[in-house]
């Protein structure tokens, strides 16, 4: 039967002692619920760098381009028009009064698309069910989570490592 | 654990705990209306109430129901979208520019200040919209596929960029507002009790469950779009002022326009701040997190922008002269000494010299002091855009053309009106969303709060 571990601690500090400690042993750490972000504590639970910013760059990139071609096609291409003395007949000729949209359009698609992506990675999006397991971890207590699943050791085992470090509370469900 | 110097202030007062910080921005929340919260919306949705029916009226009848001409066919609209996207500069810089330096100071007050910033937004966008004439063509201003020749629109235009450029800050922030909405509204979802609001609270909170994983997206989505909104805000302003720059008007086309309105926008969305945020700290009882330093800071970056707007104001007068443009010099001398020479002294005074009287601590840390002269800046940025609009404007090139601007009932009556709104939303806010970054606090509890501090100085 495999289990999880929810060990609940009342202090930050404190869930980055017991979490060096457990990792130390051996033990993986499946998730850790806080109320605000930890800092420091990813490395220790084997959590990688996100990779928004380049989905955010490449996104931006999308919108400079489009911008570009969307201007050109409007004032070069189909319909150009002379403009107080200011002919549109080349991009190249007219491009410095494009850079404002274009910056703007980019700013809007990488920011657009960058929130978009982590609502989505996050699994965050309206009428989502929470799924921390204590509502005071959205308050001042912190909640590792840990399974029998992902680890070698038996329960009995985890729960005599998890025991040692200084926590507030254990829970332990069936899975 | 970071460490800060024990000669800085702290920024939390009192002997708080993570407790203590959820408690007191979720209790106001969770309480009963207080009786002010009432009277004070009550007045101002009936002062938006009034405003809407002057919209209506004006959009009914015509723009010839504002004091335009012939001559100055430009006046309190533009003035008070020029004024009101000032206002809105502020939160975003808050919130991007503060987060890039690592300011730990912005949380206490970069939720409402973003708030504000979106609502001085909408209520900026009120004005190009009415002003159209006929709103409900306003979509002529997107590139569409059409059934005029293929006509676009000109993407040479300054008044375009600005199309692009205010829906663009306003989504934006939009978005960074509600992303660090998000686990605070957990946090009150998992306070509430009653049923109906924490169904709410649950759908606003987009399941939001706080593990590891989501903090570090978190972190790195606030930094990411930090960095990119900081570059926006200087450019929709800048946008802004080549609405102006770019014409031939003189008094308008002038290259100093993009910085001069940026500072004049931080200066005067500071202002707004302060105005607000006085009052909401001590209606809400948050005197502990936003207090006397947070209010010297703001009136420090008050003061810079004032100065800045100052020199730039000195600056127009002399390149004036220094043009030997006759043209240019008429207009800058008919600005100081002319019929709307009360405006620019209204103007001068309230932005250049009142602000300098921040030099004083005693004046940087007095709350009645900086409450005063918020007003007084506002009023001042007010006069500023009209000071720029209409009096450039009221001396044509030929003297028969020569006239003056005079308000009308309902171009006052939108204006307040607009005023009215943005009170109604800023209020419905402070009633039902947390009003500081309660989950950011945390993270500087320890180094910034003052048991801490204490703790660690012995």
């Amino acid at each position: 039967m495999s289990k999880i571990f929810h060990v609940m601690y009342d202090d930050d500090a404190k869930v980055m002692v017991a979490a060096k400690s457990l990792v130390g042993q051996g033990i993986r750490v499946k998730d850790v619920y806080s109320p605000f972000p930890i800092h420091g504590i990813d490395p220790i639970i084997g959590i990688k760098r996100t990779r928004l910013a380049i989905a955010s760059f490449m996104y931006a990139m999308t919108g400079t381009s489009l911008a570009l071609l969307g201007m050109w096609y409007f004032m070069i291409h189909d319909w150009p028009m002379n403009i107080g003395g200011k002919p549109s007949f080349s991009l190249i000729e007219n491009v410095t009064a494009f850079l404002p949209v274009t910056f703007e359009f980019s700013v809007l698609c990488g920011a657009h698309g960058m929130a978009l992506t982590y609502l989505l990675r996050n699994g965050t999006l309206p009428g989502m069910p929470a799924t921390n397991p204590d509502p005071r971890t959205t308050d001042d207590k912190f909640v590792v989570e840990i399974t029998t699943d992902n680890n070698s050791m038996s329960a009995d085992e985890l729960e005599a490592a998890i025991r040692a470090t200084d926590l507030l509370e254990l829970s332990i469900k069936d899975a | 654990m970071q460490r800060e110097a024990a000669i800085r202030e702290p920024l939390i007062l009192g002997h708080k705990t993570y407790k203590d910080i959820t408690d007191d921005v979720v209790g106001p929340i969770m309480g009963p209306a207080p009786l002010g919260w009432k009277i004070m919306i009550t007045i101002s949705s009936l002062i938006a109430l009034y405003g809407v029916g002057c919209i209506l009226y004006l959009l009914s009848t015509g723009i010839g129901t504002w004091g335009l001409n012939k001559t100055v066919d430009w006046a309190w609209d533009i003035t008070n979208f020029v004024w009101w996207v000032g206002i809105g500069h502020a939160g975003t810089l808050i919130s991007a520019v503060l987060l890039l330096f690592r300011q730990k100071w912005r949380m206490a007050i970069n939720r409402s200040a973003e708030a504000m910033t979106i609502f001085a937004v909408i209520m900026a966008a009120v004005f190009p919209g009415i002003h159209m004439g006929r709103i409900w063509v306003s979509y002529w201003v997107l590139p569409l596929p059409n059934q005029f020749g293929s006509l676009w629109v000109n993407f040479n235009s300054p008044l375009l960029w600005d199309v692009f450029a205010i829906s663009t800050y306003f989504s934006v922030s939009l978005v960074f507002w509600y992303i660090g909405l998000i686990p605070d509204f957990a946090t009150i979802r998992d306070r509430m009790t009653k049923p109906l609001p924490k169904k709410i609270y649950s759908i606003l909170s987009f399941g939001w469950s706080g593990r590891a994983k989501n903090w570090t997206r978190f972190e790195e989505v606030s930094l990411v779009l930090a960095g990119i909104a900081t570059p926006l805000v200087f450019s929709v302003h800048s946008i802004v002022s080549m609405d102006f720059a770019t014409s031939v008007i003189p008094g308008w086309h002038t290259t100093i326009f993009p910085p001069y309105f940026v500072s004049g926008a931080v200066f005067s969305g500071f202002a707004m701040v302060q105005t607000l945020l006085l009052i909401m700290r001590k209606g809400m009882k948050l005197e502990n997190y936003i207090h006397v330093k947070h209010v010297e800071y703001m009136n420090i970056v008050i003061i810079v922008t004032g100065s800045i707007v100052g020199v730039a104001y000195l600056t127009e007068l002399f390149i004036s002269w220094y043009s030997g443009v006759e043209y240019e010099s008429y207009a800058f001398i008919n600005r100081f000494s002319g019929p709307y020479s009360w405006a620019y002294w209204i103007m001068m005074t309230c932005n250049v010299i009142s602000p300098q009287l921040f030099w004083f601590k005693k004046i940087r840390r007095s709350l009645v002091a900086t409450f005063a002269l918020s007003i007084v800046v506002n009023i001042g940025m007010w006069f500023e855009r009209y000071v720029i609009i209409v009096t450039s404007l009221h001396r044509d090139y030929l003297p028969s053309s020569w006239g003056e601007f005079h308000a009308t009932s309902i171009d006052i009556g939108i204006f307040i009106g607009t005023i009215g709104i943005f009170l109604t939303l800023f209020l419905a806010f402070a009633r039902f969303f947390p009003v500081l970054a309660l989950n950011e606090l945390k993270t500087i509890l320890k180094s910034s709060g003052e048991s801490y501090k204490n703790e660690q100085a012995k």
